[in-house]
C-alpha cells in the first residue's frame, strides 16, 4: 500500500513530460502534410527560443530587446561548424550541433551579461538594445564570419549519419528539433527549480530584500541571464538545422520583437505561457501570413491591445478562469460571453474587411473584384463598404453594452466572502 | 580645413536635429519615468503627416499644421493608452511603446506604401545659401538650422520663465512634491508626452525633405536618439543636448574622413595581403571610417552604460 502510494508520488510528476513526449511522437503522424511539418518544426525553434526569452523577462524581470542576436550568434556558429564537419575539418553528429550553439550562446551571454545585468530595467533594456543594433550593423561589415547581406548558408546532410539517419526529410528533423524542445524545456523547468531559479523570481519583485537576504542580486540575473543565453543559442542552432541558412534577419532588432511578442502574447511569468505564445505567434505568421500582406499590422495590434488590457498573456486568461471554476461559479459566465460573442466577432470581422478593402483599392486598385473570407465581392460597389462599416459600428456598439454585463458577472463569479473590505 | 567647417555645421544640423527628439524623449522620461520607445515613429509621423498636407496645400501650412497634428495624437496616446499601461509597472510601459512603434511604422506602411514619398523643400528655398571652396550648404539647410535653434531657445525660454516651466523643472527632480501641491499631473503628463512628441513630429517635418521620408526613417534615426538621451544622463536635458550634438558630429565626420584600417596598418608595418578577397582577415584590411561610422554611437552607448550608468552628466537612477 505504502509502496504502491510511493509510486504514484514517483510518477505523477514526470507525467506531463512522458504526455509531452507522447503528443510530440504522435503529431507527425495526425499532420503528415510537408506544410504542416515544416510549420511544426517553426514552432520547436520558437519555443525553445521564447521560453529562454521568458527566463529573462518572466521569471528574472529583464527586458531584453536584443535576445535573437544570442539565438543569432548561436546559429552562425551552427552553420560554419556544420560547413567544418562538411569539408571533414571536424567530426560532429549533427543531433549534437544544438549544443554547440548553446555553449556559444552561452559564451557571448557570459561576456555580454558580466556588465548588462549590474542593474535591471531601463538600464538593462538599453544596453541589450545597443548590443543588439551593434551586433546587427556588424552583419554587414564582418562578412567574414556573418556573410554580409545574403548570410551564411550550410548542408545538414553532409554531416556523419546517426544511425544510418541523414537528416534529409523535414520529417527527420522534426524528431532532433522535438527532442532538444523537450529536453531544454526540460531543462528550463529544472532551472526554475533550482534556488537561483527560485532566487530571480525574488530579485524580480524585490531586488532590495534579496540582497537583504544574503543573495546578490545582480549574481542572480548574471546566472540567469547566461543560461536564457544558452537556450537561445540552442534555438539558434536548430534553426540553423532547419533552415541551413542565417542572415542578418535572424538577429536584428525586428526579430527581436518577435521574440517579445510570441513570450508576451502567451503569457510571461507562467512557465507554460511562452509555448503557447509561440505555437499561435508561428501560426498566425504562417497562416495569416499566407492570407494577407498585412500580418504584421495585425499582430502588431494585438499585441498593443494585450498589452493593455491583458498584460498576463492568454496564460494568464486561463488562469483567471481557475478562480470561477474552483467556486463552481463558471456557468455564471456562460451567458455574458455567448451574448459578447457575436457582435465582438462582428466588429473584429467587420475593422479587417475594411482595413483589406481599403488596402486592396490603395495597392491592387486595377484588380476590381477581391476575395475576402471566401467570398468574392466587387470592391467599386457600395455593398461590400457599407455592410462592413455597418458591422464594425453596431458590433463595436453592442459589444461594449454587453461588456458592462460581462464585467458584473465577472465581478459575482468571483466574488469571495469576506474578501471585500 | 574648407571640409572640415562644412562638417562642422552639418554634424551642428543634424545634432540639433536629434536634440528636437532626445529633448521631447528626456522631458517625457523625466516626468513620467517612461522611455518612450516609440518616439521616432512620431517622427516619422510628422514627415508623412507634412508630405500628405505639402501635396495640397505646399510646404508651410505642413510645416505649422503635421507638429499640431502629431501632438494631439501623442496626446491621446497617453491618455487612452500609456495612462493604462502605467499601473501595470514600468516594464509593460517600455514593452508598450516599444509595441506602438512597430504598429505606427506598419500603418504609416499601410497607408503610405512601403516605398519612399517624394517630399520637397519649398521651391524658395531651393537655392544655396553659401559655398566654401568646393562645398556648399544649401538655403535649407540654414532654415533647419535656424528652426533647430528657434525652438531650442523657445524651449529654454518656457521651461526657464514660465510657470508651466516651473512646474515642470520641479517635477524634474520631485515629482512626488509636485504631486502633493496639488498640481493636476496627470494632465501635466498629457501635455509634456504631447508636446514632447510634437517636438519629434516638427524634427521629422524639417527632416522629411533633406534625410528623404521612408518607412525606415524611424528605425534609422531612433536608436541614435536613445543612444544620445542615456549618453547624455537620462532625464538631463543640458547632457541631452551635448550629446545630441556629439553624436551628431561623430557621424558626419566619421561619414566623410575615408581613413581606413588598411592605411593604419600599414603604418605599423604590416604587408598588404595580395589575394585581399581571400585572406581570412580581409574584413580588416577593407574596414574604412564611414563602414564603421554607423555602429559609433552604440559602442559610445554600451561603454558609457559599462562605465558611467548614469550617463555622462545624469544624476537620477535609473
Amino acid at each position: 500500500m505504502n509502496d504502491n502510494a510511493m509510486q504514484k508520488s514517483a510518477l505523477s510528476p514526470a507525467m506531463p513530460w512522458i504526455l509531452a513526449a507522447a503528443i510530440l511522437i504522435v503529431l507527425p503522424f495526425i499532420f503528415t502534410g510537408g506544410g504542416s511539418i515544416t510549420i511544426m518544426n517553426q514552432i520547436g525553434i520558437t519555443i525553445v527560443l521564447a521560453m529562454s526569452y521568458n527566463m529573462l523577462l518572466g521569471q528574472g524581470g529583464m527586458l531584453s530587446f536584443g535576445h535573437a542576436v544570442y539565438m543569432g550568434i548561436g546559429g552562425f556558429v551552427a552553420v560554419h561548424v556544420m560547413n567544418l564537419v562538411e569539408n571533414e575539418y571536424m567530426w560532429l553528429p549533427l543531433p549534437l550541433l544544438p549544443l554547440v550553439g548553446g555553449l556559444v550562446g552561452l559564451g557571448f551571454a557570459t561576456i555580454i551579461g558580466s556588465f548588462s545585468t549590474r542593474k535591471a530595467g531601463t538600464v538593462f533594456a538599453m544596453i541589450s538594445l545597443g548590443i543588439g543594433e551593434l551586433i546587427a550593423a556588424c552583419c554587414i561589415i564582418i562578412t567574414v564570419f556573418f556573410g554580409g547581406e545574403e548570410g551564411i548558408s550550410g548542408d545538414r546532410t553532409m554531416a556523419p549519419p546517426t544511425f544510418g539517419i541523414e537528416f534529409i526529410t523535414q520529417k527527420e528533423v522534426y524528431f532532433l528539433i522535438a527532442f532538444w524542445v523537450l529536453l531544454s524545456t526540460f531543462c528550463m523547468y529544472l532551472f526554475t527549480q533550482t534556488p537561483v531559479g527560485k532566487m530571480a523570481n525574488a530579485v524580480r519583485d524585490n531586488p532590495e530584500r534579496a540582497e537583504f537576504v544574503g543573495y546578490s542580486q545582480r549574481w542572480v540575473r548574471y546566472v540567469s541571464f547566461c543560461a536564457a543565453g544558452f537556450f537561445a543559442g540552442v534555438a539558434g542552432a536548430l534553426f540553423a538545422i532547419n533552415y541551413e541558412i542565417l542572415t542578418e534577419q535572424n538577429l536584428n532588432l525586428n526579430m527581436s520583437f518577435q521574440v517579445l511578442l510570441a513570450t508576451y502574447i502567451g503569457g510571461v511569468g507562467f512557465f507554460l505561457g511562452p509555448i503557447f505564445g509561440a505555437i499561435l505567434f508561428t501560426l498566425l505568421q504562417t497562416v495569416i501570413g499566407l492570407q494577407t500582406d498585412l500580418w504584421a499590422l495585425y499582430t502588431g495590434l494585438v499585441f498593443i491591445l494585450m498589452v493593455m488590457f491583458l498584460p498576463a498573456g492568454l496564460t494568464g486568461l486561463f488562469a483567471m478562469h481557475m478562480i470561477p471554476i474552483q467556486l463552481g461559479r463558471v456557468g455564471m459566465l456562460i451567458k455574458p460571453y455567448s451574448k459578447i460573442f457575436f457582435p465582438g466577432l462582428a466588429f473584429v470581422i467587420g475593422i479587417i474587411a475594411l482595413i483589406e478593402l481599403i488596402n486592396h483599392v490603395r495597392h491592387h486598385g486595377e484588380e476590381q473584384f477581391m476575395t475576402l473570407f471566401w467570398v468574392e465581392f466587387d470592391t467599386t460597389s457600395f455593398v461590400p463598404w457599407g455592410l462592413f462599416a455597418l458591422m464594425t459600428i453596431v458590433g463595436f456598439y453592442i459589444s461594449r453594452i454587453f461588456a458592462k454585463e460581462v464585467a458584473e458577472a465577472w465581478g459575482e463569479a468571483t466574488f469571495v466572502e469576506g474578501e471585500r473590505s | 580645413m574648407d571640409l572640415f567647417i562644412i562638417n562642422v555645421i552639418d554634424g551642428l544640423i543634424y545634432g540639433l536635429l536629434l536634440f528636437m527628439l532626445s529633448s521631447g524623449l528626456t522631458l517625457i522620461f523625466s516626468m513620467m519615468g517612461v522611455l518612450n520607445l516609440s518616439h521616432a515613429a512620431f517622427y516619422m509621423l510628422g514627415a508623412y503627416l507634412a508630405y500628405q498636407i505639402s501635396v495640397i496645400t505646399g510646404f508651410w501650412v505642413g510645416l505649422i499644421v503635421a507638429p499640431i497634428l502629431v501632438t494631439i495624437l501623442g496626446a491621446a496616446v497617453e491618455r487612452y493608452g500609456l495612462r493604462r499601461v502605467h499601473q501595470y509597472g514600468h516594464v509593460p510601459e517600455l514593452i508598450f511603446t516599444f509595441g506602438l512603434f512597430f504598429v505606427i511604422e506598419e500603418l504609416v506602411q499601410y497607408i503610405w506604401g512601403r516605398s519612399m514619398v517624394n517630399y520637397d523643400s519649398p521651391e524658395s528655398l531651393n537655392f544655396i545659401a553659401f559655398s566654401l571652396a568646393g562645398g556648399t550648404i544649401p538655403a535649407y539647410k540654414v532654415f533647419m538650422l535656424l528652426v533647430s535653434v528657434g525652438i531650442f531657445v523657445a524651449l529654454y525660454y518656457v521651461l526657464a520663465r514660465t510657470r508651466v516651466g516651473m512646474i515642470i523643472q520641479a517635477a524634474l527632480s520631485y515629482p512626488k512634491t509636485v504631486e502633493s501641491l496639488g498640481h493636476n499631473v496627470p494632465l501635466v503628463f498629457m501635455g509634456v508626452f504631447g508636446v514632447g512628441t510634437g517636438l519629434a513630429g516638427l524634427a521629422g517635418v524639417i527632416a522629411g525633405p533633406s534625410l528623404t521620408t521612408f518607412p525606415g526613417m524611424a528605425f534609422l534615426l531612433g536608436s541614435i536618439v536613445f543612444v544620445c538621451v542615456v549618453v547624455g544622463g537620462l532625464g538631463s536635458l543640458s547632457g541631452a543636448f551635448i550629446a545630441s550634438l556629439l553624436i551628431g558630429w561623430l557621424q558626419t565626420f566619421a561619414a566623410s574622413y575615408n581613413i581606413g584600417a588598411a592605411d593604419i596598418l600599414i603604418a605599423m608595418g604590416y604587408e598588404f595581403p595580395k589575394d585581399v578577397y581571400y585572406h581570412p582577415w580581409r574584413d580588416l584590411w577593407t574596414l574604412t571610417l564611414p563602414q564603421i561610422g554607423p555602429i559609433l554611437p552604440y559602442i559610445l552607448l554600451i561603454l558609457v552604460l559599462v562605465f558611467k550608468p548614469n550617463g555622462l552628466f545624469g544624476k537620477r537612477e535609473t
